[in-house]
């Protein structure tokens, strides 16, 4: 029987890989991802989950260990955050370039120096070319059916790629909803066993990884890349797989949120999508024709239902809660370049928001939003905004 | 004498350089294991040695992985075949250079070693980093030229001593280590058969020159080898449970200074007469502190039954 819980966004992934039947966990600590592994460790000791748990010495230990168990066989999932995610990158390419489906969990987090413990999508975005798909959670419930639904779409024979599902810290990480742990049987006829085709077997040996010349390795690539372009289909196909079989819709490749027919439309990724909606209620009743678009998968990139949406939009306001040095905020620059060639693309601004897990009340929001409307009659003031610095908090928060 | 298995695991054909030690090592590993044998190699001269894709000289299966992972990948393949309820006797063998066992590799050996890792890692020695031409490592013993050590005029050979991976391993509570030398195949295999027995971690050290980095002729590898063991630079022994063993010994009367083996190879010839003295002194230090281990291992710290 499936039952509600009240639990953090750790222990929901935590849950989903015990659901997902992970055959092997390589993991290693580091805050605010430690419970994940320390409730898999419970499940394993009290026998709730049968699991090889592999408790390395590093992250990157952690991922090449799920590579190679992915290697042989076995369904592989790992939980990391920030400079752990950064240690592993390395070996995310790694994951990737083989072609295979480990699944993990990123609590995103900000880098240091400053430390900083706390949200920021940095992390995750940083590996935007490692060949991993990325699912950008909202709440709680989508971070355990993302991992379900991530091992059904890697482990597609047309897709194995590896997968990481993200969910910002301590807003989700450490936030208790309520989560709905479905019934094990259910979840088995919807994600059957992985049983690859080619895996390390002493009776068909094979070479895993070999050296190439440059005469094979732009191939592989590009067949890396036809991968994760077919997973934008996949996705879609297994979402509505899961809304059928669950009765929940986790949002596919982007959730629409009232953008139908908007003059300004608002791009999120993640936990501030919640928020974000209320107040776009509350504009709504105030008359602006304003809706939000959530990017759940930030790679692949939903670029043509991107160019749709937008089509008929006057203004786009896209937040970040990232920076690419030199540049602008990530989602902003893959959005830009996906309305390249459109003789009519709306204006767009970039809000630079909540680094390091700088707060983002709804007053914040709101006056974002303000902002991206007034836009429509002021024109565009400037293209990258850094939102309540401690220089012009009173713009904001007032 | 071990029983030498006839049947080739590793085919001709492959991709090292003439008289490679390496190319022994792995030929005589595979036919002590056998075909239930998975290994998994990172980057060394062996990822190159198997060959190019799709050309592959090896009969079992093979996991190439990154430089430092090796411990971590044996880890995960035998987790994944705990999981799967695969064989349990399948060897589980993580094949690493020196760089990538005691460099770059030694927290992921160390982490597999501390867990308890059902696997043989095997560390083959040629004493610096190969295939990426030439380079120090911590297993590079005191005088040698390398790329990074160039002697120049300032004498800047290679300082201070060889990493020793063995004791290293014995610290870790490891149930067997073992020296190998690809001088003695018969002593080689008999030590990997004997590495099979063992349930957990099992580690061992391969002697494997390499006439491209030691600036030594190909048709001598075997030769200089000998003269390893002969000069008692490179020990035979093995660690069981805490118990040193040197299994085999020169005879008095074989024995042959360091400088005989020393001259042998173009990576010492720059050696002033007293560093020369200054290694012989050290190689007989090393040996009588193994001579010493073993006699307190066996007869006072473990009582012999």
């Amino acid at each position: 029987m499936s039952e509600y819980k009240i639990v953090t966004g750790n222990f929901s992934s935590a849950y989903g890989a015990r659901l997902a039947r992970a055959e092997v966990v390589s993991a290693y600590p580091i805050t605010p991802q430690t419970e994940v592994v320390e409730k898999i460790s419970e499940f394993v000791a009290d026998g709730e989950m049968d699991t090889e748990f592999i408790k390395v010495e590093s992250e990157h230990s952690a991922m090449a260990g799920c590579i190679a168990a992915s290697a042989t066989g076995a369904r592989a999932y790992t939980a990391t955050s920030a400079h752990g995610l950064a240690l592993m990158h390395e070996m995310l390419m790694w994951a990737a370039r083989a072609r295979l489906p480990v699944v993990m969990t990123n609590v995103n987090r900000a880098m240091g120096p400053p430390w900083s413990v706390w949200a920021d999508h940095l992390d995750t975005v940083a590996e935007k070319g490692s060949g991993f798909l990325q699912f950008f959670c909202e709440n709680n419930q989508e971070v355990l059916d993302s991992i379900l639904m991530a091992y059904k779409i890697c482990e597609d024979e047309d897709i194995m790629l590896p997968g990481m599902i993200v969910e910002d810290a301590f807003i989700l990480s450490h936030t208790r909803e309520p989560v709905e742990i479905y019934d094990q049987e259910k979840v088995d006829e919807f994600l059957p066993e992985y049983d690859p085709d080619i895996k390390i077997d002493i009776d068909d040996p094979v070479g895993y990884g070999s050296l190439v010349m440059p005469d094979w390795y732009m191939d592989f690539a590009k067949k890396l890349e036809e991968a994760m372009d077919g997973a934008k289909d996949k996705i879609k196909e297994v979402n509505k797989e899961f809304k059928e079989t669950f009765g929940r819709d986790p949002g596919g490749l982007i959730e629409e949120y009232k953008t139908d027919g908007v003059d300004v439309l608002m791009v999120t990724m993640g936990s501030i999508s919640g928020t974000s909606k209320d107040v776009i209620d509350e504009l709504r009743e105030e008359g602006h024709n304003i809706g939000l678009a959530r990017l759940r998968t930030f790679r692949p990139f939903p670029k043509e239902r991107v160019r749709d949406l937008v089509k008929d939009v006057n203004v786009v306001g896209i937040l970040d809660r990232s920076y690419s040095f030199g540049a602008a905020g990530d989602a902003a620059r893959e959005i830009k370049e996906a309305l390249y060639g459109d003789s009519n693309s709306p204006l767009v601004k970039n809000y630079i928001v909540g680094l390091g897990g700088r707060d983002l009340t709804p007053k914040i929001l709101e006056k974002i939003m303000q902002d991206t409307l007034e836009i429509q009659d002021k024109g565009l003031d400037q293209e990258v905004e850094w939102v309540d610095l401690r220089s012009d908090s009173k713009k904001w928060r007032r | 004498m071990a029983d030498i298995p006839e049947e080739e695991l590793m085919n001709s054909g492959h991709n090292a350089c003439p008289g490679c030690g390496a190319a022994h090592a792995m030929r005589y590993m595979l036919k002590a294991l056998g075909k239930k044998t998975t290994i998994n190699i990172p980057a060394c001269c062996w990822a190159v040695i198997p060959g190019v894709y799709p050309s592959r000289n090896l009969e079992t299966p093979l996991l190439y992985t990154a430089f430092e992972t090796t411990g971590a990948s044996s880890s995960g393949i035998r987790a994944a075949l705990d999981a799967k309820d695969i064989d349990e006797d399948i060897n589980v063998v993580g094949f690493a250079g020196d760089g990538g066992t005691a460099d770059i590799g030694i927290q992921a050996l160390s982490g597999a070693v501390e867990r308890g890792t059902d696997t043989i890692q095997v560390m083959y020695d040629n004493e610096a980093y190969m295939n990426t031409g030439i380079q120090r490592s911590g297993v590079t013993p005191e005088g040698a030229w390398t790329t990074t050590t160039p002697v120049g005029s300032e004498g800047d050979w290679k300082k201070g001593p060889k990493k020793d991976m063995m004791d290293i391993m014995e610290s870790h509570d490891i149930p067997y280590a073992a020296t190998v030398n690809i001088a003695y195949p018969d002593s080689f295999i008999e030590k990997f058969k004997k590495a099979m027995e063992f349930d957990g971690p099992r580690f061992i050290h391969i002697y494997a020159p390499c006439p491209t980095g030691w600036r030594s002729k190909p048709d001598e590898t075997v030769k200089i080898a000998e003269l390893a063991f002969k000069s008692k630079v490179f020990p035979l022994y093995e660690i069981e449970n805490g118990v040193y063993n040197v299994y085999k010994e020169p005879k008095e009367e074989n024995v042959v200074p360091v400088k005989e083996y020393l001259m042998k190879q173009g990576r010492f010839r720059h050696l002033p007469k007293e560093v020369v003295e200054k290694i012989q002194e050290d190689v007989d230090r090393y040996w009588e502190r193994l001579k010493k281990k073993e006699k307190f291992t066996k007869e006072e710290l473990y009582e012999e039954e």
